[in-house]
């Protein structure tokens, strides 16, 4: 059955601070036209948040612009209409617009840094607003930023206004732009990814904030972002876009109560929970990529990617969004709705038994990396130590999967490169199969260790030559390693390759820029496996990837180092995939390992405490999972100037049980809690057992 | 900062060394000393009498220890002749020899003598140096605040008709070389051909007292062909600015465009096109050559012209040292002032 299309109507009373209705916009190159937002709706009450959730490039953004009518000059509103407060926004003149704009709805962009001005002092760009809309005299206007500052929460709003931003860390910077659009008290907050560049912990206290202002005035929130978790927080409604349309809209509980959509569904089920294991919840990743605007197929978009999808009914029209039968403003733009049964989803593919690790392959002994730098403007001033890395231990095994998690500034990109060699160590030593490396740098590595420790990169754009095929790389790596010595030979071995990634042959003959971002990323995979490495660094290998086959990548990844025997280290500020797929789990916190253990035995009580607001703080999509918030207070501290004592004692929440001033004065040892599993953390062995779960998985 | 300071200045030293050395070994080749012998005493001399008379000037002696005579780091080269009369580097005609300094260099003081003016060779580039320095004066009067205005006006609208008209403005007086442009300047301004006749096409009254009329043409000349090309940095940087995060930040504050041009994005856009804007100081100093010989202005150009035409060796040599100079300093500047206008560069 055809339902009537959904009209997002709310019940009688008050008029809608946001209406987008049948809205559709294109860009215009050249050449073509290029749709970019298709027949989308939506609805924002006074007061309410409403989610679009999606991958990049699935117009979300766009619809945001759109509303601020800031398209560009290439970009037009094609068909629809968007009302706010009841007036046609596209009916404005530049001076109406103008009034409108950061006063009556703001924007906080994903980019904090870059959203402000590097040349003007944080008093002058917020005193602006209010200079700009309300006609306030300059003195008056810093007042109120003195008053804004202080109630995003930031500490001596004085000196705070007196910096440039660059002098701010990134999470102070975002509360800044957060200030900023708060100066006028708007209506409508749009948030473009707020905290996709923050920090996790960091990222829990701007997420706090701003439910709790716009709680606190009454401010309607659009909240964009690809992170389900992070949606199923902050909003009350939401809307899931697929390739320019919107696929699935209701309440939250309603959505992930009852999907009623196949991508919403995929994708929830590709997204790792820290608080399930692999067994317990599988990832199921999603076939296929994103489908280019110009190249989408007829009728439903995520047809070619569907498990559901039935050739001649899916593509054979174009899909309407029809109401979800027995929810109030739940609709899905499925065909087969009623067809589907959607409490079963297919069953994900068997998992594979955990592999018995082997010898010790790579073992790092009280490692050290400190950095000297000088903070005047020409190089002199005081010389200052950043102790980047501060006793690092740790040993891999053989076909073991060790995690390093941390947020950044934590020293893991530094353990990661004192590994490659592409720094030596100050002190301590790193075995790989017995050989020191620490002090060997990468140039002085012969091509058999090179061969044998590889690394795959977090960007996929950037670490491949432009200029070259995809093939020619490959087999230069090959090459490089000295493991074959013809030329057939490798190019033998590159096919192979290929097919290790499950990348089309033909692909051989590509450049970089033919291929996607998760192609790109297998090609840097095959690349790390060219010469049988035995250990293999992988550093954020799925962050720059979008969400849909961050899946894909992970579960090839894990193919191959079972089948290789490949020692993985694999860094990661994602502690959902880190759950996935590691064996063991490293903690890193301001260049110290503050806990070691088993995937099991980090990720369940005892904790140290630091881990403990670290999952406290992944945003959970699932209404089944329950999790405790422990919101970290202050930044995290700077390198160059770490706490006396123990590294995480500024932020602890547990350091008023420590008796006397243990925690400000003496780092603590990395004590034994159970087999295999160690804690540096001051607090005794009955202390620690009183710790809860932070993540609970209902039946 | 101080540590920075030595060793940029270190450099600069070393650098300065290097390229006086080249220029000493390029002016001192064998047949411009045959020249400058033919020209100093008499240009029927044989080829026996050239070496004899460069040897008793001193010019025979090894490249080295002559470049270290005239820097001032050897000590002068002494002749005795038959006579029992000793003539040498450092003593002037008609001293007694016991009376005089054994360094005679630049690093003394002692630039030399100009064989064609017949002037110490200090005092020719102190009189000549501060003429061009008021013609740059003026020049960069003119030519910084309109390229830049030029620059930020086409930037901000990238691709508007704005733009494009200003472009095309920009990149026809940077393709015009002076000698074009100075032509057709005095023809139109300044000669019965077309009749204007507002200015003086000779700037030669100008070295005594400046008006508007005698000094105009020779500035606007030199200022549109180094305007282009600093109005075309500023462009590029500006329309840089424009696509900036922090520009649409400023936008959807409700600022009007005006307000972001000049609140926003103006000294953000002004930082590119500073170290461009340095570098014209080294060029202004080589552009003069043209416009001085061409209007008649004897400045620096036109003496290193002179010196160039004559074989004045020692001129040459002071004409080189001065700009070599010009050009280290203004570099140092404008790594300096680069460092200052932008608060995020640090220098190591």
């Amino acid at each position: 059955m055809e339902g009537k299309p959904v009209s997002e109507t709310a019940p009688a009373s008050p008029t809608p601070i946001l209406e987008i209705e049948n809205l559709s916009i294109s860009f215009f190159t050249r050449t073509r036209e290029i749709p970019a937002v298709m027949d989308f709706s939506c609805t924002v009450m006074p007061g309410e948040a409403m989610g679009l959730v999606g991958e990049s490039g699935c117009g979300k953004s766009t619809v945001a612009l759109a509303v601020m009518r800031d398209l560009g000059r290439n970009g037009r509103i094609t068909g629809g209409s968007i009302r706010f407060k009841g007036r046609d926004l596209a009916e404005l003149g530049p001076r109406e617009l103008r009034a409108i704009r950061g006063k009556e709805i703001a924007m906080i962009y994903q980019e904090p840094m870059a959203s402000l001005n590097p040349a003007m002092k944080i008093g002058a760009q917020l005193a602006e607003v209010p200079i700009l809309h309300e006609g306030l005299d300059r003195a008056a206007a810093l007042d109120r930023a003195r008053e804004i500052v202080a109630a995003v929460r930031l500490p001596d709003p004085d000196r705070i206004l007196n910096a440039f931003p660059h002098q701010l860390s990134g999470g102070q910077q975002q509360r800044i732009v957060i200030a900023m659009a708060l100066m006028s008290k708007p209506s409508l907050l749009i948030l473009d990814e707020p905290t996709t560049a923050l920090d996790v912990t960091v990222e829990a206290g701007i997420i706090d904030l701003v439910r709790d202002l716009a709680e606190t005035q009454g401010t309607s929130l659009l909240f964009i972002s690809h992170n389900l978790g992070l949606v199923s927080d902050v909003c009350d409604r939401l809307c899931v876009m697929y390739s320019g349309e919107a696929v699935e809209t209701g309440g939250v509980e309603e959505v992930f109560g009852a999907m009623r959509h196949p991508y919403t569904q995929a994708l929830f089920r590709s997204i790792p929970v820290p608080g399930a294991d692999k067994t317990l919840r599988p990832l199921v990743a999603i076939p296929g990529n994103f489908p280019l605007p110009h190249e989408r197929p007829p009728g439903c978009n995520f047809g070619p990617r569907c498990a559901y999808f039935v050739a001649g009914r899916c593509d054979a029209q174009d899909i309407p969004m029809v109401p979800v039968e027995g929810y109030a403003r739940h609709g899905s733009r499925c065909i087969r709705i009623d067809e589907i049964d959607w409490a079963h989803p297919p069953a994900p593919p068997p998992v594979a038994p955990p592999l018995p690790p082997g010898e010790v392959v790579i073992e790092a002994r009280n490692l050290k990396k400190y950095y000297e730098t000088r903070s005047g403007a020409f190089g002199g001033g005081m010389a200052k130590v950043v102790k980047a890395n501060e006793q690092i231990d740790f040993a891999a095994r053989e076909g073991e999967t060790l995690a390093i998690v941390g947020e950044s500034g934590c020293g893991k990109s530094t353990l990661a490169k004192l590994l490659m060699g592409l720094e030596t160590a100050t002190e301590g030593t790193v075995l790989l199969e017995g050989t020191e490396i620490q002090s060997r740098p990468v140039e002085a590595r012969g091509p058999d260790l090179l061969r044998r420790l590889q690394m795959v990169f977090q960007n996929p754009f950037d670490t491949l030559n432009p200029s070259m095929s995809v093939g020619s790389q490959i087999q230069r790596a090959i090459e490089i390693f000295g493991t074959r010595r013809s030329e057939a030979d490798r190019r033998d071995r590159m096919l192979e390759l290929l097919d290790l990634v499950k990348l089309p042959r033909a692909f051989a003959d590509r450049k970089p820029r033919q291929l996607s971002g998760g192609q790109k990323q297998r090609v840097g995979i095959a690349r790390a496996f060219a010469g049988e490495a035995r250990v293999v660094v992988a550093d954020e290998p799925v962050s720059a990837l979008d969400v849909s086959v961050q899946a894909a990548v992970t579960d090839l990844l894990m193919e191959i180092q079972r089948k290789e025997r490949t020692t993985l280290i694999f860094i990661s500020h994602d502690l959902g995939i880190v759950r996935y797929l590691s064996d063991r789990v490293l903690v890193m916190y301001l260049g110290h390992v503050v806990e070691i253990g088993t995937t099991e035995q980090v990720f369940r009580p005892p904790y140290h405490p630091y881990t403990e607001a670290l999952l406290s703080a992944v945003p959970v999509p699932d209404p089944k999972v329950a999790r405790k918030r422990i919101v970290l207070e202050g930044e995290i501290p700077s390198a160059m100037n770490p706490p006396p004592g123990c590294p995480f004692q500024t932020r602890c929440r547990w350091k008023s049980q420590v008796p006397g001033t243990l925690c400000e004065t003496e780092v603590p040892a990395l004590r034994e809690t159970a087999e295999g599993h160690r804690i540096k953390c001051h607090l005794t062995d009955a202390q620690l057992a009183t710790m809860e779960p932070v993540i609970r998985v209902a039946d | 900062m101080l540590k920075f300071l030595v060793r940029r200045t270190l450099t600069m030293v070393a650098t300065a060394l290097v390229l006086t050395f080249v220029v000493f070994w390029l002016t001192n080749l064998p047949p411009n000393l045959e020249k400058l012998a033919k020209s100093e005493a008499s240009a029927r001399m044989t080829d026996a009498e050239v070496e004899s008379w460069l040897e008793r000037n001193g010019h025979a002696q090894p490249l080295l220890k002559r470049y270290g005579e005239w820097l001032g780091v050897a000590p002068g080269w002494t002749w005795e002749a038959a006579d029992g009369t000793v003539s040498g580097r450092c003593i002037p005609r008609g001293t007694p020899p016991e009376e005089a300094a054994r360094f005679c260099g630049v690093l003394q003081g002692n630039w030399g003598l100009s064989t064609v003016f017949k002037q110490p060779v200090s005092d020719i580039i102190a009189t000549r140096l501060g003429l061009t320095g008021i013609l740059m004066f003026w020049v960069m009067v003119l030519m910084v605040p309109s390229a830049l205005l030029l620059g930020v006006l086409s930037g901000m609208r990238e691709g508007s008709r704005l733009d494009r008209g200003l472009s095309t403005i920009s990149i026809a007086s940077t393709a015009t070389p002076e000698y074009v442009s100075g032509v057709v300047l005095i023809v139109v301004f300044s000669s019965s051909l077309v009749g204007l006749r507002w200015f003086k096409g000779t700037a030669a009254s100008a070295m005594d007292g400046i008006t508007f009329e005698n000094f105009f043409l020779p500035v606007l000349t030199i200022a549109l062909y180094g305007m282009g090309y600093i109005a075309r940095m500023t462009r590029a940087s500006m329309a840089e600015v424009m696509t900036q995060q922090y520009i649409r930040t400023a936008r959807l504050k409700g600022a009007g465009f005006g307000r972001v041009v000049m609140r926003h994005a103006l000294r953000n856009a002004l930082i590119a096109p500073f170290t461009v804007i340095m570098l014209q100081f080294p060029w202004l100093l080589n552009g003069v050559v043209i416009v001085e010989t061409l209007f008649n202005y004897k400045g620096f150009g036109w003496t290193l012209v002179q010196a160039a035409g004559n074989n004045d060796i020692d001129l040459l040599l002071g004409c080189s040292v001065v700009a070599v100079v010009v050009v280290l300093v203004t570099q140092a500047m404008s790594d300096i002032g680069y460092v200052l206008l932008n608060p995020r560069i640090r220098v190591s």
